[in-house]
């Protein structure tokens, strides 16, 4: 069970935490790509060996969602989300 | 007890315990195991192994123990205990597993004359069709362990604790005491966790001094110095089996100092871990060596020392080490008589010879054959180098093939290991968290460098002294005879090379294989050997063939402390509304409709079937009125300047135009294009909304919206609420639902122009505070009454005494099923799963077209525009008007054994229809109707007729009238 770094509750048990997934590129204006460029944007989500930037959701907790980077094959923390 | 010595032993000769091991009264004293009681009566059988049935011992005496699992009956009741873990009380009842009918007599024991039919990958090869079912019952009865328990646990409860900690320390042998007071002389927050009856681990069964005293009286005196820092939690019987992420470590302690109290797992949050877990000994390998009274010399020692009795008379020692040397010693000193020491290395070294003058010692000699039928009667020697054998007498042999630091917890952080030449075994070499190992765990194996490196730089070293450690690595022994590599899972050294000739040379291979390495023990005393086996046959090293992955948990761990007392109803709790006294009165058949709500399903009169109960409560809401609780709907009130705008992105449907005082009908989608939500939103005042959503799906819209709102649009001021619990409602639905409302009494004008459909007003209803919403799920004319949850229950009898003289039925869930899907309405999980877009569902109006942009219009536009054939919604009307249609069922061309072009997704008796009608998806169905579909079931075909998917006031007058 990770440690997760609330901005507001600081450090607390993943199962506090829902997990939002991987943060994925901005979504584009729909009216300014291609097909191809929104399909992409829809259905590859970043998978990485190695840190990834996540949001995980304070559910049981203050409710905020917060982005941290998690290193997939350590799950370590590597960067919070008041980390700069 | 005749084999009990007079003097010595940790145990309290004025406390004896009786107690029944398979069927027989014992006797023993307060501080013994059943493995120490046991052996003090001499007895050698008390077990039958997994596959063969071979008779066996008592091997080890901790969790290392693979031999002998013992089943606790009665209140007791559990499975698969090492016979050296289980404390003796008075009362405890105890049976071997594995042997039918008896323990000298088991049938079991023909297995060894097929032997030849079970060789490793045995289940793989047989557990096939055809064949399976032929072996089935055989293995059935032959393999497994002990039984499960039947009865929960009659004497007590299990628990749950949370705790935090700045050092963590697992292991209160001489290394975790030393860290421990380290720690906690620094005022460090210490949690010291130890799977033993007592503190000391090595040296409650070693004769050891400590600053020159026994070393007992230094462990005492640590024990009592760490009792009195209160910021240090110090746990005995209490195993830690996993270590997981970010230094969380899982503890089990058993039979914690309260009376109901079972077990007590804790989750201990580390800033930092130190693993004190000592070393493990390991088999040696030969033919023969799991027979009763072939031993761990380890656990000889421990019985002579700890337990004050003689585990053999005439002893052998064979080792490849130097650590068995000072156990011959000790079984000296206690009357044993040592026959000899066997010693594989041709040169033993000086300091172990000084330990042992007059006792005589074989060196560059392997045991070759042990005999004896039910216990060990003698064994056979013979140089290593080739040479006459011999036989020795005995009726003990206490053997050390060398020590493995126990990595276990190290390994399971995902630290590295590193193989030591020096040590023979593996060793924590690169840690993945903050933590070190220190003690045997790392390697070092005398006191003196055990204490250094506990004491780390924090102090002052007690003084002690043991001799070096010292060891020649023999894997395996080469004679003829079944030789165990694991005496648990009865894996020999023909099995693993079975595996490598069929191929499997990976050593996870291997392990999967031969099953070598799993089981209870989780291989403690055999895995390196197994390593060994493979890498002398393959001609590699070691390290070139690597460890398996060390998993938790270290030692079983049981059910009832995993779940502490989230058991039966609290472990997983379902949710009521205020009225679920009145409707378990009316004696409604209850159960969960999503969300782990529990709701009546229909209320039946005595008499009454199923279906006539479901038929009058829907007669009642079509002719007269009914009533339901929909409390369980998801409600959420949004606030802010945003919320229309952020409506709109999130609806298919302009919201953002709605005004105060109505409501609308609207569909959610992702942003992939499948449909999330549907439900009615309110619009409240120009900055604030009421959202209704489906009961199962409310939580999947809450996190929808919170993730949008905080991580696309934090700019956006928008606040939801999740306000399920604080708005509770009775839904009177029906042709008199108007006069059951004047009747309750209301200060709202109840006229139709003055307050049509799709509106909400708010005032008082009964004397009680409401808004009233007028929505329908049922196709009739509806009021949604909401109250704050302390008013429920008494709305809820205000309506059902005011709408006696109409005729008001209470209706369950079963009836708004028929009804709504009499009116072709959605239900999320019937109509919608994942494959339908608002188009399938002939709902395409619903998607805006003046709206540039919204989840899943884009997504939506792009799968139509594939153009390929869709799935549609349909009514079907079966031919027979009694052919009733399992929901759930293909549709199939003409009925044929073909590829489905639908399936039905609901069918039900419909009263005013009086006949089965069901709702379907169908390839281009909105297209075919009038045409005769086929279900294609089991037995039968049932034809059906294609029609619009609606079979009741298709102009959704009466909702409006």
């Amino acid at each position: 069970m990770l440690l997760i770094p609330c901005p507001f509750c600081g450090p607390r048990n993943e199962s506090e935490f829902a997990h939002g997934g991987p943060v994925r590129a901005r979504r584009p204006d729909p009216d300014a790509v291609s097909d191809a460029a929104w399909v992409e944007y829809l259905t590859v989500t970043p998978n990485p060996q190695g840190p990834v930037q996540e949001h995980w959701w304070h559910v049981r907790g203050c409710g905020t969602w917060l982005t941290l980077w998690r290193d997939t094959t350590s799950h370590d923390i590597v960067k919070g989300p008041d980390d700069a | 007890m005749r084999e009990r010595l007079p003097q010595g032993g940790r145990i309290d000769r004025s406390r004896r315990v009786a107690f029944t091991f398979n069927g027989r009264v014992y006797d023993g004293y307060h501080g013994d195991t059943l493995a120490s009681a046991l052996l003090a009566h001499g007895v050698r059988l008390t077990a039958r192994s997994f596959k063969y049935h071979r008779p066996r011992g008592i091997v080890g005496y901790g969790v290392e123990e693979p031999a002998s699992l013992v089943e606790l009956l009665g209140a007791d009741a559990s499975g698969n205990e090492p016979i050296t873990t289980v404390r003796i009380r008075d009362g405890l009842r105890a049976k071997s597993v594995n042997c039918w009918p008896s323990l000298r007599f088991d049938i079991g024991g023909v297995n060894q004359l097929f032997a030849r039919v079970l060789p490793a990958g045995f289940y793989y090869k047989t557990f096939k069709w055809p064949d399976w079912q032929l072996f089935e019952p055989m293995i059935r009865r032959a393999a497994g362990l002990a039984r499960a328990p039947t009865q929960p646990p009659a004497n007590g409860h299990y628990e749950a604790r949370h705790a935090h900690a700045d050092v963590f320390i697992a292991g209160a042998g001489p290394a975790g005491l030393m860290a421990a007071l380290v720690a906690g002389r620094a005022g460090k927050r210490v949690f010291l966790a130890d799977e033993g009856t007592e503190a000391g681990g090595g040296l409650l069964t070693r004769r050891l001094r400590i600053e020159d005293r026994p070393a007992m009286e230094w462990v005492a005196d640590a024990v009592a110095e760490l009792a009195a820092m209160e910021h240090v939690t110090h746990l005995q019987n209490a195993s830690v089996w996993a270590y997981r992420e970010h230094n969380l470590m899982m503890v089990t302690e058993r039979s914690p100092d309260h009376d109901s109290l079972l077990e007590r797992s804790w989750r201990v949050r580390a800033g930092r871990v130190i693993c004190a877990t000592g070393a493990i000994e390991r088999l040696l390998v030969f033919p023969g060596n799991d027979r009763p009274g072939v031993m761990l010399a380890s656990a000889a020692q421990a019985y002579v020392n700890r337990w004050a009795v003689r585990p053999g008379r005439r002893a052998v020692v064979f080792t490849n080490n130097n650590s068995a040397y000072a156990v011959a010693a000790d079984m000296q000193a206690a009357g044993i008589e040592i026959a000899a020491i066997v010693d594989a290395r041709p040169q033993v070294p000086p300091e172990a010879l000084a330990q042992v003058a007059g006792i005589d010692v074989l060196g560059g000699h392997v045991v070759v054959r042990t005999r004896g039928r039910m216990s060990l009667r003698s064994i056979a020697i013979s140089p290593l180098a080739g040479g006459a054998t011999r036989s020795i007498a005995c009726d003990l042999l206490a053997h050390s093939g060398g020590w493995n630091p126990a990595v276990h917890l190290f390994s399971q952080s995902r630290g590295s290991l590193r193989y030591d030449e020096t040590l023979a075994a593996f060793v924590p070499d690169i840690p993945a968290q903050a933590t070190a190992s220190v003690g045997a765990a790392a390697g070092l194996m005398t006191l003196p460098e055990v204490l250094t490196s506990a004491a780390a730089t924090g102090g002052d070293v007690p003084r002690a002294h043991e001799a070096a450690y010292a060891i020649a690595p023999l894997w395996r022994v080469q004679a003829a005879g079944k030789a165990f590599l694991d005496i648990q899972n009865d894996v020999t050294v023909a099995d693993v090379q079975l595996a490598l000739r069929e191929g499997y040379d990976n050593i996870e291979h291997v392990k999967r294989y031969t099953t070598g390495g799993m089981g209870i023990d989780q291989g403690k005393t055999g895995n390196i050997n197994i390593i060994g086996t493979v890498a002398q046959q393959k001609g590699l090293t070691l390290p070139e063939v690597g460890s398996t992955t060390f998993r938790s948990p270290y030692a079983p761990v049981s059910f009832g402390a995993v779940g502490g007392l989230r058991t039966g109803e609290v472990q997983f709790p379902y949710r009521h509304t205020p009225i679920t006294e009145w409707n378990r009165e009316q004696g409604a058949v209850m159960y969960e409709a999503g969300a782990r709500w529990q709701r009546p399903g229909y209320f039946p009169q005595p008499g009454e079937s199923f279906q006539e109960t479901v038929n009058r409560e829907c007669g009642a809401v079509r002719e007269a009125v009914g009533v339901y609780d929909g409390s369980p709907l998801g409600t959420f009130e949004l606030k802010g300047r945003d919320t229309g705008r952020f409506l709109d992105f999130l609806y298919t449907n302009k919201m953002a135009n709605l005004k105060p005082g109505h409501g609308r009908y609207g569909l959610m989608l992702t942003d992939d294009g499948l449909i999330l939500d549907d439900g009615v939103a309110l619009r409240l005042d120009d900055y604030r909304w009421i959202l209704s959503t489906s009961t199962g799906h409310a939580d999947a819209v809450n996190q929808q919206m919170e993730k949008l709102l905080q991580t696309e649009f934090p700019d956006w001021q928008v606040m939801v609420t999740a306000v399920t619990s604080q708005w509770n409602n009775a839904t009177v639905c029906g042709p008199r639902a108007r006069e059951v409302m004047e009747a309750l009494g209301t200060d709202i004008n109840l006229d139709n122009a003055a307050f049509p459909f799709m509106t909400f007003r708010d005032g008082t209803v009964a004397g009680l505070p409401t808004r009233v919403v007028r929505v329908s799920f049922t196709g009739e004319l509806s009021y949604e009454i909401n109250v704050a949850p302390r008013h429920m229950r008494k709305l809820w009898d205000r309506v059902m005494a005011a709408g006696a003289p109409f005729g008001i039925q209470p209706v369950g869930s079963e009836a708004n099923h028929v009804l709504r899907v009499e009116k072709g309405f959605l239900s999320l999980g019937h109509e919608v799963d994942g494959t339908v877009d608002p188009h399938d569902l002939g709902m395409g109006w619903i998607m805006s077209a003046k709206k540039s942009d919204y989840l899943g219009k884009r997504a939506v536009a792009l799968r139509r525009a594939a153009d390929k054939p869709r799935r549609e919604l349909v009514g079907l009307l079966p031919d027979d008007p009694n052919a009733q249609i399992p929901e759930g069922a293909p549709l199939t061309p003409g009925g044929r054994k073909e590829a489905t072009e639908g399936l039905v997704t609901a069918c039900v008796w419909s009263g005013v229809n009086n006949r089965w009608v069901a709702l379907a998806l169908l390839v281009n169905g909105r297209t075919r109707q009038g045409e005769t579909v086929h279900v294609r079931l089991r037995d039968e075909v049932i034809a059906a007729r294609v029609t619009a998917p609606v079979f009741y006031d298709p102009g959704g007058q009466r909702l409006r009238s």
